[in-house]
């Protein structure tokens, strides 16, 4: 795939003169419109990067085979389609973006050895990838070692900030504060049985959970909490422990294969999901579809994002994104946090009026993009998302109806004081 | 733990975490059947057993969708010939890997786990690219879903109790074909002296690759019925194969009644310590007990008593 760009691989110094003097005669011609929109390669990409005249070079790193392609794909194929529509709309300052796709392989040092590949021997301008939190803390290393720029689209436990990172899916007390508070005031909820796969960001989560809990609700309670190995499969000794504690809300992060052995066997141990309120923040879209939508209808969901939010961004985006992969796919909070990644980088890019990294890094903050599908975002100076939070409620189709969003956008707190 | 429930409350309680240990040794029992025979009959470590699980999973998700579009009025009943197109499938896919595969590997076993291992990614990536990579969801029937309400308090979800029946038949059908068939006897023959099963006339080649199939058939079975517990998508039979190896393993390899004693044990250990503590603590402590176990007993729970 990097034979795309072996043209382009030749000295900076020879590029960036052979660019010179191509423009000498150009300048006497009659002149181009878009001449002027173009700045000049060596001025715009001072550190050697994937840049020349008429295009540039990202990369994109994610898992297609192995565990996780399960999730990437949503991720891949919405970075695909943001940067077609980038491309169709002219480029970045005139360029336009051609893309190296590298797989991850659900594995992580892989993960790491292709970061350096795209950083390195393909001189990418900018990297959109990852999705598990073992792959982002595995690349980056690389991504400060090669100052190269990350674009990361999932939810995630927060505690990380980096100047060569951009995370665009929201951190933990972004998408959980919000939905507690939601379900303590709406249901008049009190007790709580927190659930989750057993590895960092259920951990994590339901550690800020429960602080929150039992901080800063008024009287509300954990009454169990229960963390299970990746790819449990048996979950009937946990639901007979929540029929005997019956708490108010069960609120589950769990991951993977487990979600559908979960919600298809709480289904069939009579725990009837219109009558009982469960909260999760791990199940999207994409993961109904393996579940199925008739076992998990009436479940209350909890992230900034849904299929089904209502507005002309969205509609817009779900339209494309059905027209280049197919009428069947549903798009997740992640795949959506994916779509923002290259256009938060063009937008970026076009106010530094440079590709050069570090120069990116300081103008992201306060980069605003006003045509993302979730609405209006914002990076904030700690290179995540300023975004809204919502609920939404499962349907047996397979969607979601949403029904609360934060009036106004939660602010990114990756560092959670009173939380940790 | 106990002090604030009631006494019918706990009853209640009680007898629906017994039944969730008679389903979770059922659900055990079930995966490890097909292991049971290839791993112990055959002496074949198959590390792609999980795939041929997978295999019959997708075979039910294809065959609720034939149902759902041509035959929707039979849709209920679907997952009967959905069983039995599994082990179709998974059998026959058994025959043609012990073909091509395994049975220039009879005499290297430790090979045959490096071998079908390879098979398994193989296998992996070919569900991915011809069902995508994305999970599938099986839709079942309305009457598999729900639960029986036995008393006010006590519910026994019917999915369980399907999968109990289920393991309760094939096992029957396992024991009868192994121990009292003409066909078994053969089996065993040929696992217990190959040269000598040959020269009174057993066609050795032919038992070796129905038993292969038969226990790979069983495997698309069990995936199938998991359809109804847990998920279908190209690595989902990654979830089960530990679980399968140690249930055959802890039991002594050439046993049936090993592997049903065995899947007892862990099960009901399984799922008693699961209620008193969290999932991964319930599980560490049970692999500690086995490992304990078999430091004992190496040959496993039961063993056949071989002269050396």
């Amino acid at each position: 795939m990097s034979d795309e760009i072996k043209g382009g691989l030749k000295s900076p110094l020879r590029r960036r003169l052979l660019a010179g003097m191509a423009a000498l005669p150009a300048i006497s011609l009659l002149p181009r419109p878009s001449w002027a929109d173009v700045p000049a390669t060596s001025a715009v990409n001072t550190t050697g990067l994937a840049v020349t005249d008429t295009d540039v070079t990202v990369g994109i790193l994610h898992s297609v085979t192995g565990t996780m392609a399960i999730s990437e794909t949503g991720s891949v194929e919405a970075e695909k389609l943001a940067i077609a529509q980038i491309n169709a709309a002219g480029g970045v300052l005139g360029r336009q973006i051609k893309f190296i796709q590298e797989d991850g392989a659900s594995d992580w040092p892989t993960f790491a050895e292709k970061a350096k590949k795209l950083l390195v021997n393909d001189k990418c301008a900018a990297v959109f990838g990852c999705w598990t939190s073992a792959s982002r803390k595995a690349v980056l290393p690389v991504f400060e070692q090669y100052n190269g720029m990350l674009y990361y689209p999932t939810f995630y436990e927060g505690l990380e900030q980096s100047k060569n990172v951009i995370y665009t899916g929201q951190e933990a007390t972004q998408q959980i504060i919000a939905g507690l508070d939601w379900v303590n005031k709406t249901k008049g909820a009190k007790t709580f049985y927190l659930l989750g796969s057993d590895y960092i960001w259920p951990r994590t989560s339901n550690k800020i959970a429960r602080k929150h809990i039992e901080g800063h609700l008024q009287g509300c309670k954990v009454v169990g909490e229960e963390y299970f190995p990746l790819g449990h499969t048996q979950f009937n000794s946990v639901i007979n422990k929540i029929k005997l504690t019956k708490p108010d809300v069960i609120y589950a992060i769990i991951v993977g294969g487990s979600n559908v052995a979960f919600y298809k066997q709480l289904k069939a141990a009579g725990i009837d999901l219109s009558k009982q309120t469960l909260l999760t923040i791990s199940v999207t879209e994409d993961e109904i579809d393996g579940i199925g939508g008739e076992n998990i209808a009436g479940a209350y969901a909890c992230m900034k994002y849904f299929q089904s939010l209502d507005n002309p961004n969205n509609k817009a985006f779900v339209a494309a994104f059905k027209k280049m992969w197919g009428e069947k796919t549903v798009i997740g909070d992640v795949t959506q946090a994916a779509y923002l990644g290259p256009n938060l980088w063009k937008l970026t890019v076009e106010k530094a009026g440079s590709f050069d990294i570090d120069k990116i890094a300081a103008a992201s903050p306060g980069v605003e993009f006003k045509g993302a599908p979730e609405g209006y975002v914002r990076i904030h100076e700690n290179h995540h998302l300023w975004s809204k939070t919502r609920v939404g409620r499962a349907r047996a189709d397979g969607q979601y109806d949403v029904i609360y969003e934060t009036a106004d956008l939660v602010e990114p707190n990756p560092f959670p004081k009173g939380y940790q | 733990m106990f002090g604030d429930y009631s006494l019918s409350d706990l009853g209640a309680i009680f007898a629906m975490q017994g039944f969730a240990g008679l389903i979770l040794f059922s659900v055990y029992v079930l995966m490890a059947l097909g292991l049971a025979i290839i791993f112990g009959q055959m002496g074949v470590i198959n590390m792609a057993h999980g795939e041929f699980m997978i295999l019959g999973a997708y075979v039910t998700w294809m065959t609720s969708n034939v149902f759902q579009k041509y035959a929707p009025w039979l849709f209920p009943e679907y997952f009967f010939a959905a069983m039995i197109l599994a082990f179709i499938a998974s059998g026959a896919l058994g025959m043609l890997v012990e073909w091509a595969l395994i049975r220039h590997l009879y005499k290297r076993p430790l090979d045959t786990l490096l071998a079908t291992w390879g098979l398994s990614l193989i296998l992996q990536q070919a569900y991915r690219s011809i069902f995508g990579a994305r999970e599938v969801g099986v839709e079942l029937p309305a009457w598999m879903m729900g639960s029986w309400q036995a008393t006010d308090s006590i519910q026994i979800p019917i999915n369980g109790m399907f999968v109990m029946g289920l393991t309760v038949l094939i096992t029957i059908a396992v024991a009868y074909v192994l121990f009292w068939s003409s066909w078994g006897k053969q089996v065993r023959a040929v696992v217990q002296n190959r040269v000598m099963a040959g020269a009174v006339g057993i066609n050795t080649e032919k038992v070796d690759r129905y038993t292969f199939g038969l226990g790979c058939g069983i495997a698309g079975v069990a995936g199938s019925a998991f359809t109804m517990i847990g998920s279908t998508g190209p690595t989902a039979g990654q979830l089960y194969i530990v679980d399968t190896f140690l249930v055959v393993v802890f039991g002594g390899a050439a046993s049936l009644l090993g592997t049903i004693a065995s899947a007892f044990t862990i099960s009901q250990t399984d799922s008693t310590l699961e209620f008193f503590m969290s999932g991964s603590m319930a599980k560490v402590i049970t692999l500690l007990a086995i490992v304990a176990i078999l430091m004992m007993r190496p040959q496993g729970l039961f063993a056949l008593k071989v002269r050396k």
